[in-house]
Parts: C-alpha cells; sequence; structure tokens
C-alpha cells in the first residue's frame, strides 16, 4: 500500500542526498568505479522518479501539486512543506535530467577523490531540487544555503589554479545576499505569522517596507542570476570550476535567482516590483547588451560562455518585470504573460545549452589542458563529430529558431515590443551580438587549418561524450521545434501570478 | 493533398538526416542517390500541386501541421499556405535544386566532404521549402534563418580557407542585421494584429491603414509604414540590397553549385518573395514601397557597376545578381510585385545557368576563377559555351528570351509608377540594362573568346565537363529561353498569381503598361524600338569594342579613370568602413566595456577595493593584538592617562 499522498517530491529530494552519502560510505577513497556506479544508478533514479511529475500533472489548475506538510519547528510555525506548480516542476526536472549527465562526464575525468566529487553533485542535486518544491520560507532558505556548500567545495578541491579566490568571491557574493533575504523572510513572518511561502503572497505589506523588502529580496536573486553589476563572481567561478561544476553552475544554479523572482519578490512585493519595474528592466537590457559586448572580446573559452550566460539571463528577468510596462502603455495585460513564460523558456533552453557548452569545452580541455581560444584552432580537421555537435549548440547559443535557443528570446522580444518599442530593440540586439561572438569563437575555434599538434593529434569525442552531447542535442531540437509540452505547463501558473500580481496589496 | 504538401519538404530532409548522420555508412554514391531521390520526388510533387493549383486553378490551401506553442492565448503554429504563389516558388526551388544536386555529383567529384555537401543543400532545399510554404510569420521566420545556418555552413564548406570561413561569418552576421529588422517587425504585427497567421493579418491590415505608433515619443509614425520598412530590413540582408549586399560578393568562397543554388536563384530571393508575399501590408504605405524602390534602385544601378572591374568569374555573376535583385526590388517598390516574382523565376533559371556554366569552366581550368588567365574556351566546351551564351542573352533581356521580357515588363512598369522615388529608380534600371550588358559580354568574351591566356598544362587538359554538368545546364537552358514567352501574358497581365498578390488600384502598374499589350510579338516587336534594347545592343558592342577588338583599350581606360576605377575596386569603400567601424568598433567597445568596466570598477575597486578595505582594517587591528604584555600595558597606560585627562578637563572647566 502505497503512502497517501505519495511523497514523491521528497522522494526527489532526499533519494539524491542519501544517495550522496551512501556513495561517501560505499565508495570511499579508493573504490572510485563503485563510486560511479552507484552515483550513476542514484542520478538516474532520480531523474525517473521525477517523471510522474510531469506525467501526472494537472495542466488545469495554478495550485500546488504533489504537495507534503509535516510540522517541523513547532514554535516559529516553520514547516517540512513541498509542493511544485508550472514554474517550478519543469526546473525540477531540468536538475534531474542534468545530473545525470554530469555524473557520466566525470567518469573517466574525475580520478582524484571520485566518490567526493560524486558525491557533491548528487547531494547538490537533491538540495537544488529542495530550493524549487519548498513551500516554507526558511525550509527554502535551509536548501538555498546548504547547496552552497557543495558548490563551495566542488571549486575550491577539483577547480583550476586560481580556485581559491574564485570560492571566496563566489561565497561571499552569494553569502551576502541571502542573509538580507533571510531578513526579509523574517521581518514578512512578522506581519504574516506564518512562513508558508503561499501565505506570504497575500499578506498585506505598507510601500516602504515592500520596497527594501524588494530590495534584499534583489540582493540575493540578483547576485544568484547574475545581473549586473553584481555578475562578476561568476567568470571566475567558472573558469576555475571543474567542468561538471559550470555545468550545474549555469544549467541549475543561475535558474535559482529568476525562480526567486517570481516565487517570492513578484507576488510578495507587487507594488515595489510595480515601482521599480525600470530598475530591473534597465539592468536586463544592460546586461544584454553591455554583457554581449564584453562576451565578444573574451580570450577563454569558458569566460566567454560565462559572459553569453550573464547575457541570456538579461532576457530572464525582462521577460518578468516588463508587464508592468504593458499593461501601463496598452492598458491591458494582453502579451505580459508571454514575457513570463518567456522568461522561463529561456531559464530551461540556457539550461540545456549552456550545460552542453561547458561540457564542450570540457572535452576539449580534458584533451589539450587550455580553455584559450588562441591555443586552438582547425579541431574540425580532427574531431568532425565533436564540431557538429558545438556547430548545434552555438547556433542555439545565438538563437537560431529550431532550438530551444529560439524560444524564450522570441517570446520575451515578442513581449516587451508591446511595453516599449526600444526595450525590444536593444533586447534583440542579441541577434548580433550573439551571433558575434558565438560564430567568431567558433571561427577561431574549430574551422580553419590545424593550428598546431596538439589540435591534429585531437580524438574524436567517445562513446561517452556522444551519449552526453547527443542527448542535450536531442532536447534542444525538440523544444526547439516543439515547446508546447513546457509552455502548457507554466501557463496556468503564469496567468495565476499575473492576476495577483497587478492587484496592490498596500 | 495535405499528404503531398507534407511530403515536399520532408523527402529532402529525410535525404539529408541520412546522408548527414550516415554518410560513412552509406558511402559516397549512396549520399547522392538518396538526395537526389528525395529532391527529385519533391520536384515531381511540386509540379503535381502546380498543375493542381496554377493549371488547374484549384482552391488555395490554408492549414496547420502541428501547434508550435500556445502563449497568451496567440497560437504559434507551422503550417501550410499553398497558393499560385508559394506553388510556383515551390516549382522552382526544387526544380532548380535537384539540377544542382545533379551537377554536384561532376563538380564536388573529387571533394572529400561529398556527403557533408549532399546533406547540406537537401538541407537548404527543406528550409527554403518551408519558407515558401508558410502560412504565417514565425514559420517565415524559421525557414529565414535555417536558410541562413545552411548558407553559412556552405559558404564556409571549405573551412580550412581562411577566406571562406571570413566570408561565412560575415554573411551570417550581415543577415543578423537584417533578422534584426525582420523580428521587430514580426513583434509589431503581433502587438496590433493579435496573430502570426498571413490569412488572418492580411485580412485585417485595411482596418489598421490609419494606425499610428510612436517610436519616438510624441512622433507618430504610420503602423503600415514600420511594418513594412522593418519587415523589408530582412529582405535587404536575405536579399543582399544596399547597404547589406556586402556579404554576397564574399560567398562566393562557396563551392559554386551553392552559388547558384543558395545565392542566385533561391535563397537571396526570399527576400522579394516575402514582400510579395506581404503586399497586402505593402500596398497600405507608400512611404515603404518608397523606401524599397528607392533600394532597389541604389542596388540594382551601383552593384552592377561593380561587375564591370571583377576580374573573378563568379564574382562577376555575383555583382551580376545583386544587381538583378536590384531590379526586382524596383518592381516590388513601383507595386508590379508579379514583374518582380516574374523576373525572380526567370533570374533562378539563368542565374542558376550562368553560374553552373563558370563552375563548369572552372572545373575544366582545374579550378581557376581568373578570367585574366582564361580565353578562347569556346572551342574546347561547346556545350558550356552554347548554354553561357543563351544564359548571357537572357540577362542582358535579348528579345525573345526570358530575361527580355521579365525586365521589360519592369523597366514599363517603373516607368508607369508614380510612387515618390520612380523617377529615379526608372533611370537606373534603364542605364543599368547598358551596364549589364556590358558586364556580361565582357565576361563572356574574356573567357570563350580571343586569346587563349591559361598556361600550357592547363591548355593541354582542357575538355568538355561530363555530362552530370552539362545535362544540367542544357535543362536550365530551356527555360531561360521558353520561360518568358510563355508566361507573360498570364503573369503580368492575367492575374496568374490571383488572390496572393494584392495590388491597390490605385498603385496598379502592371494594369496600365497592360493596356497597350497586344500579344507576346507585340511585346517583342515594341521592344525592339525601345530603348532598353539599343542600350543591350550599345553594351554587347561595347564589350565586343573593348575585348575583342581593341583589348589594349581597358587598361587605357583605367589608367585615365584611375580615381573611379580606384573607387569601384574597393566596392565603395563599404567593406572597409564595415570591417574598421562595427568589427573595429564593436571589439574595441567590448574591450572598454570589459577591461574598464568589469575588471578595473567592479571588481577592482568595488569588490576586490572592499576586500583590500577589510583586509586594511584587519590588519590594523591585529597589530594591536600583539600578544605582548608590555603593548598591552603600554595600552592602558595611554587609555588611563587619556581617561584621566579627561576627568582633569572636565574639572578645570567645571570648576
Amino acid at each position: 500500500m502505497l503512502p497517501d499522498p505519495f511523497p514523491l517530491l521528497s522522494l526527489v529530494v532526499w533519494t539524491p542526498i542519501l544517495g550522496g552519502l551512501w556513495v561517501l560510505l560505499a565508495a570511499g577513497e579508493k573504490n572510485a568505479p563503485t563510486a560511479r556506479a552507484i552515483a550513476l544508478a542514484i542520478s538516474v533514479a532520480t531523474f525517473l522518479l521525477s517523471i510522474p511529475l510531469y506525467t501526472q500533472f494537472d495542466l488545469s489548475t495554478h495550485e500546488m501539486q504533489f504537495v507534503e506538510r509535516f510540522e517541523w519547528i513547532q514554535t516559529f510555525g516553520i514547516y517540512y512543506h513541498l509542493g511544485v506548480d508550472g514554474i517550478s516542476m519543469p526546473l525540477i526536472l531540468l536538475t534531474t535530467f542534468i545530473t545525470p549527465l554530469v555524473v557520466i562526464s566525470a567518469w573517466q575525468v574525475i580520478q582524484y577523490k571520485t566518490a567526493q566529487y560524486l558525491a557533491a553533485f548528487l547531494i547538490m542535486e537533491g538540495l537544488m531540487n529542495g530550493v524549487f518544491a519548498a513551500l516554507d520560507a526558511i525550509l527554502f532558505y535551509v536548501f538555498w544555503e546548504a547547496m552552497l556548500v557543495p558548490m563551495f567545495l566542488i571549486i575550491g578541491i577539483w577547480g583550476g589554479p586560481q580556485r581559491i579566490y574564485a570560492t571566496i568571491k563566489f561565497f561571499l557574493y552569494t553569502f551576502l545576499g541571502s542573509v538580507f533575504m533571510l531578513v526579509a523572510l523574517i521581518y514578512l513572518y512578522a506581519q504574516a505569522d506564518s512562513f508558508a511561502i503561499l501565505d506570504l503572497h497575500t499578506v498585506k505589506v505598507g510601500m516602504t517596507a515592500q520596497i527594501l523588502i524588494f530590495i534584499a529580496f534583489l540582493l540575493a536573486f540578483a547576485v544568484k542570476v547574475p545581473m549586473w553589476p553584481v555578475h562578476t563572481w561568476l567568470p571566475d567561478a567558472h573558469v576555475e570550476a571543474p567542468t561538471g561544476g559550470s555545468v550545474i553552475l549555469a544549467a541549475i544554479m543561475l535558474k535559482m535567482g529568476g525562480y526567486g523572482f517570481v516565487r517570492f519578490s513578484l507576488p510578495i512585493t507587487p507594488d515595489a516590483s510595480r515601482e521599480l519595474d525600470w530598475l530591473m528592466i534597465a539592468l536586463s537590457l544592460i546586461a544584454v547588451v553591455y554583457i554581449g559586448f564584453v562576451a565578444l572580446v573574451q580570450t577563454d573559452l569558458k569566460k566567454l560562455i560565462a559572459y553569453s550566460s550573464i547575457s541570456h539571463m538579461g532576457f530572464v528577468t525582462l521577460g518578468f518585470f516588463v508587464a508592468f510596462s504593458i499593461l501601463e502603455g496598452t492598458g491591458s495585460l494582453q502579451g505580459a504573460a508571454m514575457g513570463m513564460e518567456g522568461g522561463m523558456m529561456q531559464m530551461i533552453s540556457h539550461g540545456f545549452i549552456s550545460g552542453a557548452l561547458f561540457l564542450c569545452v570540457g572535452v576539449l580541455y580534458d584533451r589539450m589542458h587550455t580553455r584559450q581560444i588562441a591555443d586552438y584552432g582547425g579541431v574540425v580537421n580532427s574531431m568532425p563529430i565533436f564540431a557538429a555537435f558545438m556547430m548545434l549548440f552555438v547556433m542555439a547559443n545565438s538563437g537560431l529558431p529550431g532550438t530551444s535557443g529560439f524560444v524564450g528570446e522570441f517570446m520575451v522580444i515578442l513581449s516587451s515590443f508591446k511595453a516599449n518599442f526600444w526595450f525590444a530593440f536593444l533586447a534583440a540586439s542579441i541577434l548580433l551580438l550573439g551571433a558575434g561572438y558565438n560564430l567568431w569563437m567558433y571561427k577561431r575555434v574549430i574551422y580553419g587549418k590545424v593550428a598546431n599538434e596538439g589540435v591534429a593529434s585531437l580524438k574524436d569525442i567517445n562513446a561517452r561524450e556522444l551519449l552526453i552531447l547527443g542527448t542535450l542535442a536531442a532536447v534542444v531540437l525538440l523544444f526547439g521545434v516543439w515547446p508546447a509540452p513546457i509552455l502548457e505547463v507554466m501557463h496556468p501558473s503564469v496567468e495565476n501570478l499575473l492576476q495577483h500580481v497587478v492587484q496592490s496589496k498596500l | 493533398m495535405y499528404s503531398v504538401y507534407l511530403a515536399i519538404p520532408l523527402a529532402p530532409l529525410l535525404g539529408a538526416l541520412v546522408a548527414g548522420l550516415f554518410g560513412r555508412a552509406i558511402g559516397r554514391a549512396g549520399a547522392h542517390w538518396v538526395t537526389i531521390l528525395g529532391v527529385g520526388l519533391s520536384t515531381l510533387l511540386s509540379l503535381v500541386v502546380f498543375m493542381h493549383i496554377v493549371v488547374d486553378g484549384a482552391e488555395p490551401f490554408n492549414g496547420t501541421v502541428y501547434t508550435w506553442g500556445i502563449s497568451d492565448g496567440i497560437q504559434f503554429q507551422i503550417g501550410f499556405l499553398i497558393d499560385r504563389l508559394s506553388a510556383t516558388m515551390m516549382l522552382v526551388v526544387t526544380f532548380v535544386s535537384l539540377m544542382v544536386h545533379i551537377y554536384t555529383i561532376g563538380y564536388m567529384h573529387e571533394d572529400p566532404g561529398y556527403q557533408r555537401f549532399f546533406s547540406y543543400i537537401s538541407l537548404f532545399t527543406f528550409s527554403m521549402l518551408m519558407l515558401v510554404m508558410s502560412n504565417n510569420f514565425l514559420q517565415l521566420f524559421f525557414g529565414w534563418e535555417a536558410v541562413g545556418l545552411v548558407s553559412y555552413l556552405l559558404i564556409g564548406f571549405w573551412y580550412t580557407r581562411e577566406s571562406a570561413i571570413y566570408a561565412n561569418l560575415k554573411a551570417f552576421i550581415v543577415n543578423r542585421v537584417g533578422d534584426f529588422g525582420f523580428l521587430l517587425g514580426i513583434a509589431a504585427v503581433l502587438m496590433y494584429f493579435q496573430s502570426m497567421d498571413y490569412a488572418t493579418v492580411f485580412a485585417n491590415a485595411e482596418s489598421m491603414k490609419d494606425t499610428t505608433i510612436q517610436v519616438f515619443p510624441d512622433v507618430d509614425w504610420s503602423l503600415m509604414s514600420v511594418i513594412g520598412i522593418l519587415l523589408f530590413v530582412g529582405a535587404m540582408g536575405k536579399s543582399a540590397q544596399f547597404p547589406l549586399h556586402v556579404w554576397l560578393p564574399d560567398s562566393m568562397e562557396g563551392p559554386t553549385p551553392i552559388s547558384a543554388l543558395i545565392h542566385a536563384a533561391t535563397m537571396v530571393t526570399a527576400g522579394i518573395f516575402m514582400v510579395a508575399r506581404m503586399s497586402p501590408i505593402y500596398e497600405l504605405s507608400e512611404t515603404a514601397l518608397s523606401f524599397v524602390i528607392v533600394i532597389g534602385a541604389i542596388t540594382a544601378f551601383f552593384m552592377g557597376l561593380l561587375g564591370l572591374v571583377q576580374t573573378d568569374i563568379k564574382r562577376v555573376v555575383a555583382y551580376s545578381t545583386l544587381s538583378q535583385l536590384g531590379y526586382m526590388t524596383v518592381a516590388l517598390g513601383a507595386s508590379a510585385y508579379a514583374a518582380g516574382m516574374f523576373h525572380l523565376v526567370t533570374h533562378a533559371f539563368f542565374k542558376a545557368l550562368l553560374f553552373l556554366a563558370a563552375g563548369s569552366v572552372i572545373i575544366a581550368m582545374h579550378h581557376e576563377q581568373d578570367m585574366r588567365k582564361m580565353g578562347g574556351l569556346r572551342k574546347y566546351m561547346p556545350i558550356t559555351y552554347w548554354t553561357s551564351l543563351v544564359g548571357s542573352l537572357a540577362l542582358i533581356g535579348f528579345p525573345g528570351s526570358a530575361g527580355f521580357f521579365s525586365k521589360d515588363g519592369i523597366i514599363e512598369a517603373v516607368h508607369h509608377s508614380h510612387i515618390p522615388g520612380a523617377g529615379l529608380a526608372y533611370w537606373a534600371v534603364l542605364i543599368g540594362v547598358f551596364v549589364t550588358a556590358l558586364y556580361s559580354f565582357r565576361m563572356f568574351f574574356l573567357v570563350f573568346h580571343g586569346k587563349e591566356r591559361m598556361d600550357d598544362h592547363t591548355r593541354e587538359h582542357l575538355h568538355e565537363t561530363p555530362a552530370v554538368v552539362t545535362v544540367p545546364l542544357v535543362l536550365l537552358a530551356i527555360p531561360s529561353v521558353i520561360v518568358g514567352a510563355f508566361y507573360i501574358e498570364p503573369v503580368l497581365f492575367g492575374g496568374y498569381f490571383g488572390e496572393a498578390i494584392y495590388v491597390a488600384p490605385e498603385h496598379d502598374v502592371l494594369a496600365e503598361v497592360g493596356e497597350g499589350y497586344t500579344g507576346v510579338t507585340g511585346f517583342m516587336l515594341h521592344g525592339l524600338v525601345t530603348a532598353p534594347f539599343w542600350l543591350a545592343a550599345a553594351g554587347v558592342l561595347t564589350a565586343w569594342f573593348l575585348y575583342m577588338k581593341r583589348p589594349d583599350l581597358p587598361a587605357l581606360i583605367k589608367e585615365r579613370l584611375h580615381l573611379l576605377h580606384k573607387v569601384l575596386v574597393h566596392k565603395y569603400g563599404f567593406d572597409d568602413f564595415n570591417q574598421f567601424f562595427f568589427a573595429g568598433g564593436a571589439r574595441g567597445l567590448g574591450s572598454m566595456l570589459w577591461r574598464l568596466g568589469d575588471i578595473k570598477l567592479i571588481d577592482g575597486l568595488v569588490v576586490n577595493g572592499s576586500a583590500r578595505a577589510v583586509g586594511w582594517f584587519s590588519g590594523v587591528i591585529r597589530h594591536m593584538q600583539s600578544g605582548y604584555l608590555y603593548h598591552y600595558a603600554f595600552a592602558m597606560i595611554i587609555g588611563l592617562l587619556v581617561l584621566l585627562g579627561w576627568f582633569v578637563s572636565r574639572w578645570f572647566v567645571g570648576l
């Protein structure tokens, strides 16, 4: 007899965490093959467990689904409270989908403390799922902060030469932001007498308080996204992180910030959001344009993709906050949902594409031990299959229609056009800048004559790498030609959120 | 018919996938067979559709294939609109593509990337078909960028050549400039029409005639003008109109078959097709039409001039293509969409023919493209010679050839147009006829007549190319001759395109031209007494005089007109300017933002600066905790003294 309700979300959260501990205990220092086998089994099992979240998902409601709620700390009314809606569920699936690929990517590459490495990823997977599934603010905060620890270790132990600088920067940046969020949450608890996130959505808050709370949230989430000008930790973290770390960082961790905006900032402080939407739009557009130019001149492959990530995340925040301008400009909310769904689509798609690109850089780095663009040239001559995959992902990163990279950008541009011609104009500059930095990089790395001995002796991708890149290529194409399955999941929740956000809380 | 419509794009896609993914397994012959079968099937079915829609006059088909996504109540769909316009385009695209597929067997014979090439050109055929068959803006944009992608891949096909991978990057980015405008145009359409479907948008266009949009605060612009111009910016990229023309000549770095297919016959005409498709929108804005006609006129004339100084055989044809695209654009601007489309079709045949003939010459010359090293090829390559002659005559509009009818149609139509800019355009296309004839026959004489300037080794091996090359030439030469005479009447004056193209009565220049039309023979006879014919004849004569009779003269002229020659050789300086200003500027700006903004300001001053400040502060504090007893004792004494002093001073003050 299955317990009712079946604790699906708990399983998705705790299976990888406990699995990670199991890897540590069972495999230990010496037994890397066991560690790999267990880690792969656990991550695949978690993915399979998460599939019913999609297949059993009720498309007709914006209410939280798969809800679990138990008392945790009675004195403060803190609950172990999980649930998902159309906004969080796709992000959980993204997490459970990416993690097995990361485990496979570490197969031969990580020889030093393999078990610990894999355990860190599994534990992090569980914690990230927890962030997306938590419906209690304190539970959310616990997952949110706990998640930093494995990532800190991954960069600090398996990272590059400058890893200490990068980890400290990463940790301080994100931690500093989060502290303000905690203060805001405690203030809100005092108002609502509850830590339930949905209760915080409805609690009345005055304007000054809303502004302060909004800024506190902004500090926490903007660092994670990251938004300009608090983005400089990301290129450093990426450059120093091992491939798997970069993949998780870009594919999932950045999405925490975007998720925070839709789960906390917009619904809890709608009036402040409306008041400060110009700031959000300005920062988003700066991210798209300024960072697009910066990406153009990068000489390090990972830095280039890191900057490209920041630029692409500008579309997420733009899509989320453009609703108020649309309402103001056209007098109706028509088009606002498209921006929001576009922003969320961009998060999912960027998860696939940036993950794939970092894996591609990993493939090259494993062979050549350099990330400098100048050290490459003519890779296609020795690695034609790899070059084909890289072409696809680079094009997807340039927002080519038919790949998932197009969907979100397209929707956000359409939506922001309704708010203001110039928003769309600046956002659409990514068509040019994106093509510029992506294809110029591709030209210098992949095309051309064989640049040196190292490139000449490169071996094309093996079966394991083919499996990873092939899987990502499949989803990038699938959701490019048919994004409907993701869009329809989001729709009720987004509609509800918009209705909620336009109602004043004052 | 639905399954037929579906099979037409899917057959080449399947061929592309098989040849691309399993190229090694199926081998070279396997790759060309599977793709040729796919495109062949597609051609056959397109013919069936053409018979059904155009010849039998069946009702247009407008239907959805599947729903791409729904957001905000907007249905984004993939679907087909098969009417007289798309049915014509489908036949042209598949037919030229089939010819190019067959030709490729000969041209790429020894290339190691044989399977890859076939995969790409089939993928291109799929993309182009999706573009022309679309019934909505979303899919149009899909096809639009997809053909751009394949063009990028094919220009850079020989990826070890630095010039090729420079050209393909340039092509993609310049096209993206166009797509930038195109996308904003689509966004405007969606905002005001709440739909991506052509049918819905066109049906409501009339009611939006007076709607205005404020791009700049308090400045009202006509919505239709803004949409029309934004969409046309996309066409300027794809159809290489001034000033976005810069990528097309460089695209000649790609193998010749794709220069014929993509950069002459089909993809570059997508912009022309798109504007014709959007005629219900353009008809509502004279501003947009005016913009179109001026851009077209500039392209038609000035790009033709550049053809005069080229020495690379393919580049001559490329500049000719630019100029001819300008002609089509001029026709669109004059509201003579049918004439523009007519020229598109005839041009597709004769320009593909000219490119493939140039390719045939290049094969025979062992991949030498410099015309100064050719000459006298007539006797070695009779089929190439005669088909080239047919192509060249069609290009210059020799009476009776396909190009004659379509080009004269355009010139006549522009003559009757009252759109602002039409006067300028008329002179541009008229003098353009002379220029066209001059550069065409300059090339013709340099390649096929006169002294044999190649080295002995090449001369010994000169011979006609194999049948896979010459048969497509012949098959393309046939429509280059006959299509014009057959179709001029229905296309220009008989409402061939039916409902697919809308022309407002006050813009209907073709109707005015048609009033004087008395049949094909009459049109031809009339053509003999009008200016274009004599200008073309003068062009051919001049070419003959300069390159056959007095081959010493061109060098003399070059010296005399030194400055003009320099301007033309430098292509009016566009490439240098773009390279310096846009490419260099973007890199410079990026560098500045990165080094100044990110490294110095944010990281240097704020992040590391605050870290340093904290470090400095704690460093100061740390010095106070030295652990030496006498330090602490000293501090205590100082403290005691300070306290004491304070008390004492208080005491004094209190006194």
